[in-house]
């Protein structure tokens, strides 16, 4: 008789505290939830407003969205992402594509390439990384410019062949101690540029605006 | 007279018994988190936070749980804090959430503060509760902060980088080149650092207790 009812306090116990601290978490996360998804937004938008400067651009970008399935080919995302349009007057001047390179020296590095409607670079980031401090994680534009050398750069600028570190034969550095990683970001890189190519139609919205 | 327990305790727990160096309690986030200055200030504020948080609820409600059912609602309470810590951190401090990565979720498993909750429950003076908490947490940021500092300056040559990502905007400029370096020792900031910095700091602690003891003797 004796342990049944201290199993009973036992239990309403427990209940009571777990009742209390799941009510004193939702409290938090609801009135914290709006801020958080501002600053998810926000760091977002400002990596799009890198990519595409205003003047590029007048249509809200962040909200131009389109999905890149899970497994997409070239891109090699591991979940489906989002990318966007870039506009100026309704008709499509840029793309954003989420680009992943699994060939990092650690896990994947997932990043953002701006393409233009020539082909041309607009600008990469490097999203997320789990690359060695110091040494692969100078892709990451808060640690180097080395990410800014491929602006403007383009499928025929270098040429297939110069798509590597220069210890490959390419035109981009590698960093003292890593080359594995530049390299994948490069290849990730020249894949986003393959795919838009071969995509042109769909990611311009070009039969639409065709005359 | 009352005073002196108090400073028996600062004592106790910044350095004869410090939570990091000499219990090496919590390793773990230590030797991850602490590859710079503001990474490491800003897990300790945050151990530091539920800590309190953790001490003081579960002081206010020891007289109402049976002892046997404590330990499972102390952890839920330690969760609940560091759950609210977390988000609270990711609405005001997004980019540190980010930085500090899964040692934020990890200080519920943090041994410092089960080991305080469990000691807090069975003391009745509640000032003591919070300046206790708060003395563990200072001994056990003291160490992460100074970790932090000394892998930054090996690793990079300057302290106080990214400050503004604890403090806002306008902090930016607390960065301080200390040494103009083209190589950096950069171990000092990989994994393996961590544990060469951490058994040196150790070892230095030690080498202090030794010689004090050994004057001590001598007079």
């Amino acid at each position: 008789m004796k342990w049944g009812v201290s199993i009973a306090v036992n239990f309403a116990g427990l209940t009571v505290a777990a009742a209390i601290t799941s009510i004193a978490v939702s409290w938090v996360y609801c009135s914290t939830k709006a801020q958080i998804e501002y600053q998810v937004r926000r760091e977002q938008a400002n990596k799009i407003f890198e990519l595409f400067p205003e003047y590029e651009h007048d249509n809200r970008v962040i909200d131009d969205t389109f999905i890149v399935e899970s497994e997409t080919p070239l891109l090699r995302t591991r979940e489906a992402e989002e990318g966007y349009r870039v506009r100026k007057t309704g008709a499509v001047v840029g793309v954003i594509l989420p680009a992943t390179a699994r060939d990092g020296y650690s896990g994947d590095i997932r990043t953002l390439v701006g393409i233009r409607l020539d082909g041309s670079i607009s600008g990469v980031r490097v999203v997320s990384h789990h690359e060695t401090l110091g040494l692969g994680d100078l892709v990451d534009l808060r640690r180097s410019d080395w990410v800014r050398g491929f602006d403007n750069r383009s499928l025929t600028d270098p040429p297939p062949i110069g798509w590597n570190v220069k210890k490959n034969g390419g035109v981009f550095d590698q960093f003292t101690g890593a080359t594995i990683t530049p390299r994948a970001v490069i290849h990730a890189t020249r894949r986003a540029l393959e795919y838009a190519n071969l995509h042109k139609v769909s990611l311009f919205e070009l039969e639409s605006d065709a005359p | 007279m009352s005073n002196a327990p108090l400073t028996r305790l600062i004592f106790d727990s910044l350095w004869k018994n410090n939570p990091a160096l000499v219990q090496l309690l919590g390793l773990c986030p230590l030797l991850a988190v602490s590859t710079s200055t503001v990474n490491a200030l800003s897990l300790a504020s945050a151990t530091l936070f539920v800590l309190l948080v953790s001490n003081v609820s579960i002081f206010l409600i020891r007289n109402v749980i049976p002892d046997t059912i404590r330990l499972p609602i102390t952890v839920m309470l330690i969760s609940a804090a560091v759950s609210v810590t977390e988000l609270l951190m990711q609405a005001h401090r997004y980019q540190l959430y980010k930085t500090l990565g899964i040692f934020l979720p990890l200080i519920t498993v943090n041994g410092i503060i089960l080991i305080q909750a469990d000691a807090v429950a069975r003391k009745n003076a509640p000032l003591a509760v919070l300046y206790h908490g708060l003395i563990i947490g200072v001994g056990f940021g003291a160490v992460l902060v100074l970790l932090g500092a000394i892998r930054e300056l090996l690793g990079t040559g300057a302290l106080f980088t990214d400050m503004h990502l604890l403090f806002g905007a306008g902090t930016e400029t607390w960065r301080w080149q200390v040494l103009k370096v083209d190589h950096p020792l950069l171990v000092a900031t990989l994994p393996p650092g961590a544990f060469l910095v951490t058994g040196c700091l150790i070892a230095l602690k030690n080498q202090i207790d030794t010689n004090v003891e050994r004057r001590s003797k001598l007079g």
